[in-house]
């Protein structure tokens, strides 16, 4: 099991180094002049341009300006963003808990409702229920979330409407809520302010819902797929020969197979996530990297760009180790190899 | 490995069956019919996939009015059945006065053309690298697939954005970014049908008949892996157009004036609480049509995938 | 009154093609502490007349009988929750793939321990003394340590073991074998037969024995039921069934086994069993009957104390006014490959 971790982690390095390189490049292909932007409209003499280019490393050789930038990372620096002078890693921490905890309420979502329902449809399979079910799913599956975003905020915040769920941004401007993990849930629990967590959840609702939405259509149609797979073993027979309730046949011994290939579906959803978090965190005004992300990328921010990918990718390829450490931890067939 | 016997005897049966009179090609089309109308949704997918299409064709002709025309004095206009509704303008008018319908119809346009060049660049690209890296392995199959790998951690729309920031916006090089980012799909696909296909019998005997590399790799063993290809192909349609859509939405995609839907939303975005038709009808279109493209998709994988056949 | 008893069994299943009728009118009976075999080729409906008795096929299956009666309890008219109480405690069953037969994702030890916690409840400690004991009875060694190991960490004559432990756990009173040395190297066959013959000594249960191997049935059963496209061609304790088979299907199963076998060509079968689309007019057996005639094909045969034909054989030979005794009779010998 070590060996298997340490061969996945071994395939990992050329890959970062890839993405620190397809960040790198990126960047430089950006058109414009990376001192004049920093510079703003008020323009800079020729003399501050080539000693700013120097502060910069920008006048280096390409290589070596790829080589303090790898350094860097190692050191944990990132650079500086152009636009708020703060270190990038500094300006992503600020913000990555922002999109944990949607991203973490977006897939509880999703798979709560996705995984009993994929379920229900495979023992209930070519039922009326199967089928407006899997009809659902597809439709979430089809949908671009961020109209799917506009249209609830019409159906659920409009005045005329429900009008029950706040439009934008993660608490009311009415609490002030100290900053101690940076998931606003549990801040606004810590805080003494009455009716914090209550605004801070509502504020989560419709993003949540369209953030999961994709990701609750994949698990519930994977789910699906593979219990109708597995209610068809042997060992399905089995149990039933055993005189097990259902409850316990799909419950226990069916699901327990299924969960191998759903979580590691639901694993692969974080490129997902993190890619919907772009939108959905434009429509909500979410304080979270990937607002942070298209802001930097309009405002030409070289380094908060450059830094950026290379955490994003970071963080998928981690979560990806995760999920295959996972796959071997539920899959005893993968567990016990060696012997 | 049973399962690509299947296909080979699934394509190869018709071919034995020569001595009827109709051709093996319409015969294997006639089969493939067969399996594809039984699943219902696929044939209603289908329809409204090739309404569509038509729109998009003879959008000129049917449209109403010009998609660009601003009727000043009809701004924000509600659909023709609401109180204050112009039977002139079925379906409203947007902030500028432009007619929602006949920018819809030209917008179909835009979002079938990009789904179908994202398509045409990943899978030639993609299937070219992939069977190329399943066939000569070694440093080269090493590099393409570590690419891959790269472009994979990179969440898609981030991707597609930063080259989009790098190549200018606009609907071509969103296209040309979005392929990029789908190109590890199909590598992925072919290299591993290459992989498979290639230590086969019916390949070797035709490597010693003195097939050249490039016959093997295009004539023998491509048509063999071509099922997922199309399923992939028929996915990537469907995702292509919601990219397409959320990078115009993001106002990196096609520019305005363009009637591009995603475009559309972005231009109607500040009137979501006073006027719901210029938010709700772009994204209608947008869900209908993929929606149908994946009903469609799912239709080609159980007429495809003879793992899904019945006996 | 017999343990088990079923008069008249049907089962039907709706397919694209119809009805197909995989069982028919099968009687079956055994006692306390009986041994029964079911013989038959593949197709014959030998596992799925056993299965609609566990309540184990699918919905798509139509299940009909005169009389299913178990222990006195009818188990046409239980309800699912009360058949569950008597399925894999009183009667069980032991599949042919025994690598597939078992969850890849639980333990030897918990899935045997499932079994006797839904049936018998007990403490976790007990339960693992008992699965212990269990394991050490159908001879796997080292009990203790193979608890925990999982299915595909053994092989398939000691899966098939730990099967035959699970299914036995509870002291059921009837256990279906269906195949169960089919998947396995022949040496283990030999090694588990045994051990299910002595098991069944020493428990006093019944045990019904499905299998398609005639040498496997001289040398274990009592009582054999002889299947052939879902139907029961012959029904007669072994010794009889062996020295004076009755119907020429039975006749030709023993013809055609290697110790019998006189000339020299192993002789053979012609044809298939009849599936859903091919199935003849009049005895189901006549398109491979060496003995029939334009009755066979036209008229479905009844019941002849036991045997299901028109014309009983006595000695192989056909009675009851068989038209052409002599002549067609010799000539079908041949073509069998000798003579008995």
């Amino acid at each position: 099991m070590i060996r298997f971790i340490l061969t996945k982690l071994g395939l990992l390095i050329p890959t970062f180094l890839g993405v620190t390189l397809v960040a790198f490049s990126f960047i430089r292909m950006l058109p414009g002049d990376p001192v004049e932007l920093l510079a703003g409209e008020r323009g800079v003499s020729p003399e501050r341009h080539a000693e700013l280019m120097a502060t910069l490393g920008f006048d280096k050789p390409l290589w070596e300006q790829y080589f303090s930038f790898l350094v860097g990372i190692l050191h944990g620096d990132l650079g500086t963003s152009f636009s708020s002078k703060q270190p990038v890693l500094e300006e992503f921490f600020v913000r990555f808990p922002a999109t944990i905890e949607l991203a973490t309420c977006a897939i509880i979502f999703a798979a709560l409702i996705g995984l009993p329902a994929g379920i229900v449809a495979a023992v209930k399979r070519g039922s009326a229920f199967d089928h407006t079910l899997m009809g659902i799913s597809l439709t979430g599956y089809s949908m671009p979330i961020f109209w799917w975003g506009l249209l609830l905020i019409i159906l659920f915040s409009s005045p005329d409407m429900l009008n029950l769920t706040p439009v934008s941004g993660r608490i009311s401007a009415l609490f002030w809520v100290d900053t101690q993990t940076g998931f606003m849930l549990i801040d606004s629990l810590l805080s003494d302010e009455k009716g914090a967590f209550k605004s801070a959840a509502a504020h989560l609702v419709l993003p949540t819902i369209v953030l999961g939405t994709i990701p609750m259509a994949i698990i519930a149609r994977q789910t699906r797929s593979a219990m109708l797979e597995i209610l068809g073993e042997d060992y399905v027979r089995t149990a039933k020969a055993k005189g097990l309730s259902p409850f316990r046949i799909v419950g226990i011994h069916a699901l327990r197979n299924a969960l191998i290939t759903v979580i590691t579906v639901i694993g692969l959803q974080v490129g997902v996530l993190l890619a919907g978090a772009i939108l959905t965190e434009t429509i909500f005004s979410w304080p979270g990297i990937g607002k942070w992300m298209i802001d930097s990328i309009s405002r030409r921010d070289y380094f908060a760009v450059q830094g950026g990918i290379v955490l994003i990718a970071s963080i998928v390829m981690l979560v990806n180790l995760l999920v295959d450490f996972m796959y071997g931890l539920i899959n005893p067939r993968i567990l016990h190899r060696r012997s | 490995m049973s399962q690509v016997q299947n296909t080979l005897d699934q394509n190869e049966t018709p071919q034995t069956e020569a001595p009827k009179p109709i051709s093996p090609f319409r015969q294997q089309m006639r089969e493939f019919w067969f399996y594809f109308s039984e699943n219902k949704g696929a044939v209603a997918g289908l329809f409204f996939f090739l309404f569509v299409v038509l729109v998009a064709v003879f959008a000129d002709v049917i449209a109403p009015h010009s998609p660009i025309e601003q009727y000043r004095d009809f701004i924000l206009i509600p659909p023709a059945w609401q109180e204050g509704g112009n039977a002139e303008f079925l379906l409203g008018t947007d902030p500028v006065g432009r007619d929602l319908l006949s920018r819809l119809m030209h917008g179909a346009r835009f979002s079938l053309y990009a789904g179908c060049i994202v398509i045409v660049i990943s899978l030639s690209i993609g299937v070219m690298l992939g069977l190329s890296a399943g066939f000569f392995r070694g440093m080269y199959e090493t590099i393409v697939m570590r690419v891959m790998d790269v472009i994979l951690s990179i969440p898609s729309l981030l991707m597609a954005l930063v080259l989009v920031a790098i190549l200018g916006p606009g609907l071509r090089n969103a296209m040309i970014a979005i392929s990029i980012t789908y190109l590890p799909h199909y590598v992925r696909l072919a290299r591993a049908s290459a992989v498979a296909e290639s230590a086969r019998d019916y390949v070797t005997a035709s490597r010693v008949a003195g097939a050249g590399t490039w016959r093997l790799m295009c004539i023998t063993i491509l048509p063999n892996c071509m099922a997922p290809l199309i399923v992939q192909a028929s996915l990537s349609f469907s995702t292509a157009i919601l990219d397409t859509a959320a990078l115009g939405f993001l106002g990196m995609g096609a520019q305005p004036p363009a009637s591009e839907w995603g475009t559309m939303l972005a231009e109607a975005r500040e009137f979501i609480l006073s006027a719901w038709w210029v938010v709700t009808f772009p994204g209608v279109a947008i869900l209908l049509t993929v929606l149908s493209i994946n009903l469609m998709g799912d239709g080609l994988r159980d007429a495809l995938d003879p793992k899904m056949k019945r006996s | 009154m017999s343990l088990l008893e079923i008069r008249n069994l049907s089962v039907e299943f709706e397919t694209a093609h119809g009805l197909f009728r995989a069982v028919d009118s099968v009687d079956l009976e055994i006692d306390q502490g009986e041994m029964a075999a079911i013989v038959g080729e593949s197709g014959s409906g030998k596992s799925v007349s056993m299965l609609a008795l566990m309540g184990l096929l699918p919905w798509t299956a139509r299940i009909t009988a005169d009389r299913m009666n178990f222990d006195g309890q009818d188990l046409l008219t239980i309800s699912q929750k009360e058949r569950r109480k008597i399925i894999g405690k009183d009667i069980s069953m032991i599949f042919q793939e025994p690598m597939t037969s078992l969850n890849p994702c639980f333990t030897v030890g918990y899935q045997i321990m499932e079994v006797i916690k839904e049936h018998l409840g007990g403490t976790k400690k007990e339960l693992e003394a008992r699965a212990v004991e269990l394991l050490g009875l159908v001879g796997i060694p080292a009990p203790e340590s193979r608890l925990r190991a999982f299915p595909h960490q053994m092989s398939g004559g000691m899966n098939q073991r730990v099967m035959i432990a699970m299914m036995i756990a509870c002291n059921p009173r009837l256990l279906i074998a269906d195949e169960p040395t089919t998947a396995l190297d022949v040496t283990i066959q030999a090694q588990i037969l045994e051990l299910l013959q002595d098991l069944q000594h020493k428990r006093g249960m019944a045990l019904v024995l499905i299998t398609h191997d005639m040498g496997v049935v001289a040398e274990t059963a009592e009582v054999v039921n002889v299947q052939y496209a879902g139907q029961q061609v012959e029904r007669q304790n072994v010794v009889d069934l062996f020295a004076r088979p009755q119907h020429p299907y039975t006749h030709a199963l023993l013809s055609a086994l290697p110790e019998r076998a006189t000339g020299k060509r192993l002789p053979s079968i012609p044809g298939v069993v009849p599936g859903l689309l091919d199935r003849p007019t009049g005895c189901l057996f006549n398109p491979r009957c060496q003995f029939a005639t334009d009755k066979c094909r036209s008229t479905p045969p009844a019941l002849h104390s036991k045997v299901l034909c028109h014309y009983p054989l006595v000695d192989g030979k056909p009675t009851n006014n068989h038209p052409g005794v002599s002549s067609q009779g010799s000539s079908g010998q041949e073509a069998l490959g000798g003579n008995v």
